[in-house]
């Protein structure tokens, strides 16, 4: 679209395949930290001076909830660049900020583009950004919208006003599911390396090594690494309001004692009761170190919370992982 | 949020209501309602609440608000990580 500083790319309202097919690739993980797009001034619709002017951080993902919303009003989009990450993370690592918003709106000449003098910011942008500050750096006011796009309609239909629930972050069933990819896809390094361990460790026995010991133990112990990982960084999640605890290391050593349980129930026949011990403790020690690990996700862990629950969590997972390990070492000699 | 409730009395959260000025904008931004704005002064209303995400501090034009200052997204390795990096004497900037 035409303005007076330039041509406007105007975003479409509506997700292309490829826009779908990029959402998959960056929930699972693959392309999460390169999935961004030029930082400056969009439009949807046919944009005049008085229409309202959204600010979102320039990682895809938000900008593509962002316009989804949009299809039934004309509006400025001002995409700030924030590395590519999302609204709320750089809002606390302080690259979404009030600085960096002064520096898009003067780079873009917004101020010969509109005749108003007014932003709307996601209300998650507030960690980083002094709404105050920004009309004597950039001569316009701010204004915090609503903490979700879909909101946003009903927040500029109504004077811009946003009740109690749009300003209230949720932590939905839904919304906890999506987050599993990637905690998953981000333990391939480590299970690697576990694997590795694991075949090294399994072989050893009274013989001193033999790889098809390694390979028929082995497999057992991959297996109970498996089970962790979808205990901890799906079940666990996914269920966490109904899981017993306040603490995640907690909630995830309650989870995995049951998955734990039941993985060793099933293969009952298939080892012996040291093995079978040591395998539990894997389990249960695995899926409370990756159920810790989500509190990063949340919407509601404070840093100080974290930090304390790691100084418990923490001993008790090496201490119960330690004692997998005594245990798998010893059954080959013991039985 | 009040389903999910975190470890009570632990996070960092204190307002001087002295030089609090009523402005409202910590109302306006705190993502788990913890402010209420009682006549011309902001009051914590549940500090079991905060998650410390630090908006109303950024936000408080007169500097009355204080959350804990550690930067952070919160996530075990994260944390390890930082921790590592102190006993080596380093800086971290790495995240998840």
């Amino acid at each position: 679209m035409e303005t007076p500083c330039g041509a406007v790319p105007r975003a479409k309202t509506s997700l292309s395949t490829r826009d779908k097919l990029g959402t998959l690739r960056a929930r699972v993980g693959v392309i999460r930290n390169r999935y961004n797009l030029n930082p400056g001034l969009y439009c949807v619709g046919s944009p005049r001076d008085q229409s309202p002017v959204l600010v979102t951080a320039n990682y895809k993902l938000s900008f593509d909830s962002l316009r989804q919303e949009l299809s039934t009003i004309d509006a400025w989009i001002l995409v700030v660049d924030t590395r590519g990450i999302n609204v709320w993370c750089a809002a606390g690592k302080g690259t979404f900020s009030d600085d960096e918003i002064a520096m898009q709106v003067q780079k873009t000449r917004l101020s010969d583009i509109v005749a108003h003098r007014e932003l709307i910011l996601p209300q998650f942008a507030a960690p980083g950004v002094a709404s105050y500050k920004l009309k004597k750096k950039c001569g316009f006011k701010a204004r915090f919208g609503p903490i979700r796009a879909v909101d946003l309609l009903e927040y500029l239909s109504n004077g811009q006003h946003a009740d109690e629930k749009m300003r209230t972050v949720t932590f939905t069933f839904g919304e906890r599911l999506i987050l599993t990819p990637v905690e998953i896809y981000l333990f391939w390094k480590p299970f690697l390396f576990i694997t590795l361990a694991i075949l090294v460790l399994s072989g050893l026995g009274p013989d001193f090594y033999s790889i098809s010991t390694a390979i028929n133990r082995g497999m057992f112990a991959i297996g109970a690494t498996i089970v962790a990982m979808l205990t901890g960084a799906l079940v666990t999640p996914v269920f966490l309001p109904w899981i017993p605890g306040r603490q995640f290391w907690w909630k995830g050593a309650l989870a995995g004692s049951l998955t734990g349980f039941g993985y060793i129930i099933l293969n009952n026949a298939l080892f012996t009761t040291v093995e079978a011990f040591s395998l539990w403790s894997w389990i249960v020690a695995g899926t409370s170190y990756l159920a810790m690990n989500f509190t990063g996700a949340t919407p509601y862990t404070s840093l100080s919370g974290v930090k304390k629950e790691m100084q418990q969590g923490l001993p008790v997972q090496c201490g119960v992982t330690f004692l997998a390990l005594l245990l798998w070492l010893a059954s080959p000699f013991i039985s | 949020m009040k389903d999910f409730r975190y470890i009570d009395n632990t996070a960092i959260l204190k307002l001087s209501q002295e030089s609090c000025i009523g402005c409202g904008n910590c109302v306006t931004v705190c993502p788990h309602r913890v402010f209420e704005l009682h006549g011309k002064k902001a009051e914590i209303i549940d500090p079991n609440g905060c998650m410390e995400c630090g908006a109303c501090a950024t936000n408080c034009p007169v500097t009355a608000i204080y959350v804990n200052p550690d930067d952070g997204c919160g996530c075990a390795a994260y944390i390890i990580n930082s921790w590592i990096s102190k006993l080596r004497g380093e800086i971290s900037s790495k995240c998840c």
